[in-house]
């Protein structure tokens, strides 16, 4: 009798969620806590802050190709930090390379790539109705809007913004005297940030619960998709990262306006000896790189996540190595954490443990190695489908080796004492991090966009912008290792008052800079294609990629709780594409083996007999939840 | 409950838990997030410690065979018995870490109480939860309390103060130094007053902010709005939370005052 009734109930409140009142235009676009309508808020931030980063680079590449340009044609925009010789102040291009590092680091590649495609796909592809908490979700959005409130605040002041590098280290972040780059733009730095880790706590610790609590019925971990698998882990990547910074942040703070010398210690400042004993700065260097480490793969990991999912996609194969490739992303997440100190090889470490933190740095190349191997195999004799997300997944693939051979070179203690703070390191991390995961989320725009907004972006336009965009970063990047090597510092405002730069490269940091202003150029076609196809797209079909996983099972404009009537069951793995004997070539993980026996592999019919038990085990269907 | 699951044997329990549609091991989402938000904070307050150990290990111990008897000086790190050594309305009398171990038992004493309104609530008393939860919050006041008075103390200071030596204006001046701030103080190095402030202040702010939400979860129960709803997770969840800043309290008091 008891069933009898539970069952009653809940086909009562599935009918009472059938029959929402609409909500206020508010609730539905502002404050939503829908997780379709939060991912499209922090993409279209994501979007926004990335053209404010990227314009900061063309400004300051204007710099380094041309230093002797004539810039007044920026004074409408800068204003004053265009000097009467009509070029870039100083102060203001250290600020300028500043806020480009924080805002492309934490804001686009870190909140716009997680934020977007973790807040949309999770529930879409583990079978959820929404993320389990809705609410804290709507908070983790607008703590991010909060901190990039302030952070575009900081632009505006008249001190300017934040000009110690965006990896700020004391004593000159935590000396307003230090430099004007420190005054005010240093403190709503350090207050955005703090925000910043608030919204990525409340974000992380929802997707981490959703993944485990909240997957449909048969959806067990070894049936997620890689997507899944790689926001899961970037999550935990942030959970245990993020707040290490918010500690070292908070002492920051405390250093800077309330007297303590946590990171001060024996300073003279223009002839003045600071009473500040005792602290280290290479203690903040430690507590930052403890984040800072791990921060690159919370922005690499869901680009390759991403990818995987494209690349088989558009292979019409399965992925090649899904335990591996698991394997190796909880591999590269567990390194993470031990191999921050070779980022600061040169700040006087024991040449001993600088070669063990070599040496964990060196293990990296494996997994990372077995990942590139793996996409590489998986589009080995595919059925390649070139719609241009699988150009950008392929594009990543080629940034993410590129890049990461030269970290073998950087991960090397001894040479890293040659090519540490050169050129050669900006190489090295705006291919393998930088281009990899802005690839990685242009591919996840073009690939979801149906999912999205229910129309098709425009392709021929998108294979414009790929080549563009992928011709133009390698000549952005490519040349820059030329330079790191012959001894350039990065940071530098100009190259052309020291002997060893003066007569040399001049011509390829401006062919570095043109390639440059090509490529943000090309980003305009994106921009366009975005939102052309928002309003006026061709619409879309409910799966236009015949792909498997349970997000194009939804309708094509999912609604509340993203299916009506009950969430699909999944039986099978997400990469069933070309499988012998199958009548398509891929079949969705809610097909059932019973209705395939024709593709079935042995072990695979066996599984048929749990098919009842995986059906009748709906016990985490939010809308039978008293809330 | 609505979750369990009948299987015919064990092995295919197992299986299931993570076979997903159902709540692996009965955990609510609720109660999934607070754990790794303890987890998170863990990390916080690791890096604090760190900070902690990595500036007191950068200055040198007092040794008897090179400084004497001990006294305050900036030149050493000071021995915690030396400085903790008072209790209110007993001035003058030396009690080392005797205030701050009471202290550390009030609460530990709440977590116990603590505990016992978990417990009621699973036996869905409300009577209990309320007379538990009044205890916990009694406790985690009084330890508040008895940090405000254990801070104004260590801020005033000692009748003695401290001596110190500095070069102002090319000539050696010597002033007497009374109590602790973010500068200076007469304990030792100013770093160990900026720890002691920072650690135990953060600890002290996540003891209020638990305070707070003792006292939600205690007026939720004492209106009945759990009994209403059929469980007592919230007293469960803000509990984890509760014994997670007692557990850091005992690692602060490891590390500050007794090492």
């Amino acid at each position: 009798m008891a069933t009898v009734e539970t069952n009653l109930a809940t086909t009562a409140h599935i009918a009472e969620h059938e029959h929402h009142e609409p909500q206020s235009f508010i609730r539905t676009y502002v404050f939503s806590e829908d997780h379709k309508t939060i991912a499209k808020q922090y993409l279209i931030t994501g979007i926004v802050w990335a053209i404010i980063g990227i314009s900061m680079s063309v400004i300051f590449r204007l710099q380094l190709g041309f230093p002797d340009m004539n810039l007044s044609f920026l004074k409408p925009i800068l204003g004053t930090w265009i000097n009467e010789s009509n070029k870039l102040d100083p102060n203001f291009y250290l600020a300028l390379v500043t806020m480009h590092g924080t805002i492309m680091v934490f804001f686009v590649l870190t909140a716009g790539l997680s934020g977007t495609f973790s807040n949309f796909l999770i529930p879409l592809q583990v079978g959820a109705r929404d993320m389990a908490s809705g609410f804290l979700n709507m908070l983790s959005y607008w703590f991010f809007f909060l901190a990039g409130l302030l952070m575009f605040v900081s632009l505006f002041i008249e001190t300017g913004p934040a000009a110690g590098g965006w990896v700020i280290y004391p004593p000159l972040s935590a000396l307003p005297q230090a430099h004007i780059g420190s005054e005010l733009g240093m403190t709503l730095w350090l207050s955005s940030m703090a925000l910043f880790i608030v919204s990525q706590l409340l974000g992380g610790i929802n997707y981490i619960t959703t993944v485990i609590n909240l997957r449909t019925r048969g959806m067990s971990f070894s049936k997620l998709p890689l997507t899944i698998w790689a926001f899961f882990l970037t999550a935990v990547l942030g959970l245990i990262s993020f707040p290490v910074l918010l500690s070292a942040a908070l002492l920051l703070i405390f250093d800077r306006s309330f007297g303590t010398s946590f990171y001060l210690s024996e300073i003279y400042i223009n002839g003045e000896a600071l009473p500040n004993v005792g602290g280290s700065p290479i203690l903040f260097q430690h507590l930052f790189w403890f984040l800072g480490h791990p921060e690159v793969y919370i922005v690499m990991l869901p680009a390759l996540g991403i990818t995987s999912e494209i690349i088989a996609t558009n292979a019409r194969k399965p992925i090649f190595g899904y335990r591996a490739m698991i394997a190796s992303m909880m591999g590269i997440a567990f390194l993470a954490f031990i191999v921050w100190a070779h980022h600061m090889f040169v700040t006087g470490m024991n040449p001993f443990l600088g070669s063990i933190f070599m040496f964990l740095t060196l293990i990296i190349a494996v997994p990372s190695a077995v990942k590139a191997f793996n996409y590489i195999t998986t589009l080995w004799r595919g059925n390649i489908r070139f719609t241009p997300a699988m150009l950008f997944s392929i594009g990543l693939v080629s940034f993410f080796i590129s890049g990461g051979v030269t970290g073998l070179i950087l991960g090397n203690s001894a040479l890293d004492i040659q090519l540490h703070d050169t050129y050669f390191v900006v190489a090295h991390f705006h291919l393998v991090m930088g281009a990899s995961s802005a690839f990685g989320l242009l591919a996840g725009v073009y690939h979801w966009f149906p999912k999205m907004f229910g129309r098709m972006m425009n392709d021929k336009l998108g294979y414009v912008h790929f080549w563009m965009t992928f011709i133009g970063i390698y000549c952005v990047f490519f040349p820059m290792h030329y330079t790191g090597i012959a001894g350039f510092p990065r940071r530098y405002y100009a190259f052309t008052s020291y002997d060893y730069t003066k007569n040399i490269f001049a011509d390829m940091n401006s062919f570095i800079s043109i390639a440059a202003i090509f490529a943000f150029g090309s980003q305009f076609l994106f921009l366009y294609n975005f939102v052309y196809s928002m309003f006026w797209g061709k619409k879309a079909t409910q799966n236009p990629w015949k792909s498997n996983t349970l997000e194009w099972t939804a309708p094509i404009e999912p609604g509340h709780g993203n299916w009506p009537g009950e969430i699909p069951a999944v039986y099978r793995w997400p990469y069933d594409y070309s499988k012998p004997g199958a009548k398509d070539d891929f079949i969705p993980q809610n097909v059932p083996y019973s209705q395939t026996p024709e593709s079935n592999l042995p072990h695979e019919n066996e599984l048929i007999g749990l098919e009842k038990e995986i059906e009748a085990q709906n016990l985490n269907d939010q809308f039978k939840q008293p809330h | 409950m609505a979750t369990t699951v009948t299987t015919g044997s064990t092995t295919t329990f197992d299986k299931k838990t993570w076979m997903g549609g159902v709540e692996p091991m009965n955990a609510s989402y609720g109660k999934l997030m607070m754990w790794f938000f303890l987890i998170s904070d863990t990390f916080t307050f690791s890096a604090l410690l760190v900070t902690y150990g990595l500036i007191r290990f950068s200055f040198p111990a007092y040794d008897p065979a090179i400084h004497g008897a001990f006294q305050f000086s900036n030149l050493y790190w000071p021995i915690p018995e030396k400085v903790y050594n008072a209790v209110p309305f007993l001035h003058g009398i030396d009690a080392p870490l005797v205030f701050v171990g009471l202290m550390t038992f009030v609460l530990i004493f709440s977590s116990v109480t603590m505990v016992l309104a978990v417990e009621a609530g699973h036996r869905m008393d409300r009577a209990d939860v309320e007379k538990y939860m009044l205890w916990t919050i009694l406790g985690g006041f009084a330890f508040l309390g008895c940090q405000a008075w254990e801070w104004s103390h260590f801020i005033h200071g000692t009748e003695q103060g401290m001596q110190i030596k500095e070069l102002v204006g090319g000539e050696w001046v010597t002033r007497t130094v009374f109590g602790a701030n973010l500068t200076e103080n007469q304990y030792g190095p100013a770093a160990f007053a900026d720890l002691f402030f920072f650690i135990t202040g953060f600890h002290g702010t996540h003891v209020f902010s638990g305070v707070i939400l003792n006292i939600l979860i205690f007026y939720r129960a004492a209106t009945g709005l759990y009994q209403r709803r059929g469980h007592y997770e919230m007293v469960e969840k803000v509990g984890l939370y509760w014994h997670f800043v007692d557990l850091v309290w005992v690692f602060v008091f490891t590390f500050f005052y007794l090492v």
